[in-house]
């Protein structure tokens, strides 16, 4: 069994109250570090990729998954991050400056979309996000001057401090490092007073409101911090890519990030992370079992959006809580062991709630 | 009458005719949210399997166009009460973002598995209308234009009637606002539930068979379904009419844009319409309001 | 000078008069119950003094502010604060969070202070639990503070909904229907809850009940209401005893 004993309120706060918990994730951070030697090239190459959908998932999860405000068009923030970085690059701007620019260009974004979401919620929400989206995804195509258009634009390496880091290695541990301190940043603000918030906004407007909470004003503040970091992960992707165009950054992309969200947990960092992970791994793993499957299905590539479909009715219908639900039932389960009891996590029977009239 | 008058009558026909196909899309969509409350997201792509069946049928078996009909819209029909008794049955009462998620999970894999079995190149197939249109005075208008528009006509009366006036339409409604007093009602709400997901999976069927003709029989048949949505948010959200309304609407906001506003605007109008729309208005045309009581 | 006061209060929702004309003084300290049918308009009045709606007529003074001019997410500054007649708790947290989001008025930190999680914001969160934990003592929570909020049962629910809105620090509390649906042992907690409330915490309280024994017991005042209007108003006596209140809601 886990008990809490607390001595202070501070220990109550505090992010690693275990010693296990610290070795865990000191060793996890090792053992990311020591990747580029033990693993081959490709597979580090896939691991940055990780970690850059990683930190876009984290953004989408602080909207979506703390706040409620549901998003089908997250990938508009992702296209604006790496198209005004890659622009700012062109211009001459130094790495650091550009990339912070390019996120502050994409907050901006995030806030001319939060500010007539405000009056919108739920489905029509998941709607003027994506219509949001197919427009951004329009106007970088035809906005020639400036993007290149379908054809697309180049990305410049990125160096920083003198250094180049468009290497393999350094690339790796440049967005190791971002993914590090975004979710640092973001799991202060979640257990601080905007965290708790945007969680008041997500489950009872009426109440936060009574509560002194300014809901409009935290929802746009959350679609801010959200179009930011996941700019920012855009941003990242671009010197991932190296020459982006606005296919790379369609509704697929959207809805995959809506799925990492779901999928890991909704109101968890730790599930966006994990969330990322699997939905990042789906297509290396189609391409590793491609050869294995008979001739006529693999060379379709409706495979790849066929075992989306299933992974998200598996989840959706088996583990509604997400990959972080499952951690967090294996974690009670080793707590309570042998005590643990299946009916604790167990939804009782219900029946359809009509949500337009309460 | 002048060149220009009959070049604006003629750009009206074209914006009805588009629209006439949204409106039919929309009406689709209408059945199963009026029921359910679940916006499906499913319905573009059983639309384009449908429309796949239909190319099956028509060039594959080389059956006469109306028995290929009549199975093609059967299949979705039943490919529709299949979604709902093994999947959407199993989430019930859980919130409807839930639902809506497994409405894109069944519309990846439907495209998925489709997309597999047909591979990505485009066809066609004809139909008793193909290349054949009606002239009014100046105008001209394609006869398939016309079938879609007075299918589309024809749904709104029939789903209109069938849900205020019979008691199985009553039932429905009953069911989408409270089902567990629907249940204790006597309705059996199961069985009433994919029967509308059937009704729904029909007008899929309906649509895509219609719509192949003039789109092409292609995967990217679906993405119709989201003009769909910029149609019934016109509207109105969840009014048999304002879908008909909104889609004819639509048609014509994008035919004059694509002809008076620069270039590119017909692209995006649709979407810009739905923004719009949701934020300025948010009960469209006809929708009914909603709010919550604390 | 009253605490409180509500004069000519109207709200309309197109053809339906939710309030007609209701008018009603609460002085500083004082338990003031609401009572009436169901439809009476009771928990409409709640909703235009915290700002859910804006009257059609009236004004609502508290300590000498006009409250109806006050934006929504406001009133809590001035110590207004609300239970909800259907709980309305923060479902996905844990009793602890719904507390401290009770003290959201007092957290003063900085966004950049909570993203690097500043000393000055660590002192204000250690500060914010330890009032926390005075509502948690005083309502017996502490056996509860870790659970999500989903799996209590309703008495406790309603609990804690009390205790997040005593964690505001208000003047002026407002309970909608705070005993519905308790058993008659929580039932009596409430009532010792609500006179601790109004003796050593100094609030005053106007609560909308149904539970007649409840309102005799605690209530000094009492207003009863019917179809929107205000129809007597006295001691908890004098107006259970009242013709037109016998007829229209205690009957008997």
């Amino acid at each position: 069994m886990r008990f809490d004993y607390d001595t202070s309120y501070r220990d109550g706060k505090r992010l690693l109250r275990y010693p296990s918990q610290k070795w865990t994730y000191a060793g996890l951070l090792l053992l990311l570090v020591a990747v580029p030697w033990l693993l081959p090239k490709y597979y580090v190459g896939e691991l940055t990729y990780l970690f850059i959908l990683s930190i876009a998932s984290m953004g989408l999860m602080v909207l979506s998954g703390y706040t409620g405000q549901v998003s089908l068009g997250h990938s508009a923030f992702v296209a604006v991050g790496a198209y005004a970085h890659a622009w700012f690059l062109t211009q001459g701007l130094p790495f650091l400056p550009s990339i912070l620019l390019a996120t502050g260009v994409s907050a901006l974004v995030g806030l001319a979309l939060g500010l007539p979401a405000i009056r919108v919620s739920g489905l029509y929400l998941a709607m003027v996000t994506l219509a949001f989206a197919i427009l951004i995804e329009h106007v970088l195509g035809r906005w020639k001057s400036v993007t290149g258009g379908f054809n697309g634009m180049p990305v410049n390496d990125p160096v920083l401090f003198g250094m180049d880091l468009s290497g393999l290695k350094p690339f790796y541990f440049l967005c190791l490092t971002c993914l590090v301190i975004v979710l640092l940043l973001l799991v202060n603000l979640t257990r601080g007073k905007t965290g708790r918030a945007f969680v008041g906004v997500r489950d009872s407007e009426a109440a936060a409101a009574s509560l002194g909470i300014w809901v409009a004003g935290t929802k746009v503040l959350a679609f801010v911090v959200s179009a930011a970091v996941t700019g920012f992960a855009g941003a990242l992707l671009a010197h991932h890519v190296r020459h982006i165009t606005p296919e790379g950054f369609n509704l697929l992309l959207s809805l995959e990030l809506v799925l990492m969200v779901k999928l890991g947990g909704l109101g968890s960092l730790r599930g966006a992370i994990m969330g990322a992970f699997l939905i990042g791994l789906v297509p290396p793993f189609i391409s590793q079992i491609k050869p294995l499957l008979g001739d006529r299905i693999a060379q379709q590539f409706g495979l790849e959006i066929f075992f989306f479909g299933l992974i998200l009715a598996v989840f959706v219908l088996f583990e509604p809580k997400g990959l972080n639900g499952r951690w967090l039932k294996l974690k009670a389960f080793f707590q309570t062991f042998p005590l643990y009891r299946k009916d604790v996590f167990k939804r009782g029977k219900s029946y359809m709630k009509s949500e337009r009239y309460r | 009458m002048s060149p220009e008058l009959v070049s604006l009558l003629q750009l009206t026909l074209n914006g009805l005719a588009t629209g006439a196909i949204y409106a039919l899309v929309a009406l689709g969509l209408v059945i199963t949210y009026k029921a359910t409350e679940v916006l499906n997201f499913a319905y573009g792509d059983v639309l384009m399997a449908s429309a796949f069946v239909a190319w099956g049928l028509i060039v594959g078996l080389e059956l006469p166009f109306w028995i290929a009909a009549l199975l093609t819209v059967a299949f979705a029909a039943v490919l529709g009460w299949q979604i709902d008794a093994r999947v959407m049955r199993r989430i019930v009462g859980q919130p409807h973002f839930a639902g809506v998620m497994l409405t894109i999970a069944i519309a990846f894999m439907v495209r998925g598995l489709v997309s597999m079995l047909f591979g990505p190149e485009s066809r066609s197939y004809p139909t008793p209308w193909t290349q054949q249109s009606t002239h009014l005075g100046p105008v001209v208008v394609s006869d398939l234009s016309l079938v879609i528009l007075a299918s589309a006509m024809a749904m709104t009366v029939l789903l209109y009637l069938f849900l205020r006036r019979t008691a199985l339409g009553v039932s429905i409604q009953a069911a989408s606002q409270n089902q567990l007093a629907a249940y204790l009602s006597g309705i059996r709400v199961k069985r009433v539930t994919s029967l509308v997901w059937a009704l729904a999976g029909a007008a899929a069927g309906l649509c895509g068979l219609l719509l192949a003709p003039i789109a092409l029989v292609d995967i990217s048949l679906w993405i119709v379904v989201l003009k769909a949505l910029a149609a019934l948010v016109l509207g109105g959200f969840g009014s048999i009419p304002g879908a008909i309304l909104g889609g004819l609407l639509l048609g014509l906001i994008e035919q004059f844009a694509g002809v008076y506003l620069p270039d590119g605007s017909k692209d995006v109008a649709a979407y810009v319409v739905l923004i719009v729309t949701l934020v300025l208005w948010p009960r469209g045309l006809l929708g009914e309001a909603h709010g919550r009581r604390v | 000078m009253s605490l409180f006061s509500a004069q000519g209060l109207a709200l309309r929702f197109g053809g339906v008069h939710a309030i007609r004309d209701v008018s009603f003084t609460v002085e500083q300290g004082e338990v003031f119950a609401i009572i009436g049918p169901n439809g009476a308009g009771k928990t409409s009045v709640f909703n235009v003094i915290t700002r859910v709606f804006d009257p059609s007529a009236g004004s609502v003074v508290f300590d000498g502010v006009e409250i109806t001019r006050v934006p929504r997410h406001r009133v809590v500054h001035h110590g207004i604060a609300r239970t909800f007649q259907n709980i309305e708790l923060f479902e996905g947290a844990t009793v602890l969070d719904n507390l401290m989001l009770g003290c959201h008025r007092f957290a003063d930190e900085s966004f950049l202070g909570q993203c690097l999680w500043t000393p000055k914001v660590r002192e204000t969160e250690a500060r914010l639990r330890a009032h926390v934990e005075d509502v948690i003592d005083l309502l017996d929570l502490a056996p509860h503070r870790n659970t999500l909020v989903t799996g209590l049962s309703y008495g406790v629910r309603k609990v804690v909904e009390l205790g997040r809105a005593l964690a505001t620090r208000p003047r002026l509390l407002l309970l909608d229907e705070p005993a519905s649906g308790l058993n008659p042992e929580e039932t009596r907690d409430l009532a010792f809850w609500i006179d601790d409330i109004r003796t050593d915490l100094g609030v005053t309280v106007i609560m909308v009940e149904h539970d007649m024994s409840l309102v005799s017991e605690v209530a000094d005042r009492v207003l009863c209401m019917h179809l929107g209007e205000a129809l007597s108003t006295g001691t908890a006596a004098e107006v259970q005893s009242d013709p037109r209140v016998v007829a229209a809601y205690l009957g008997g």
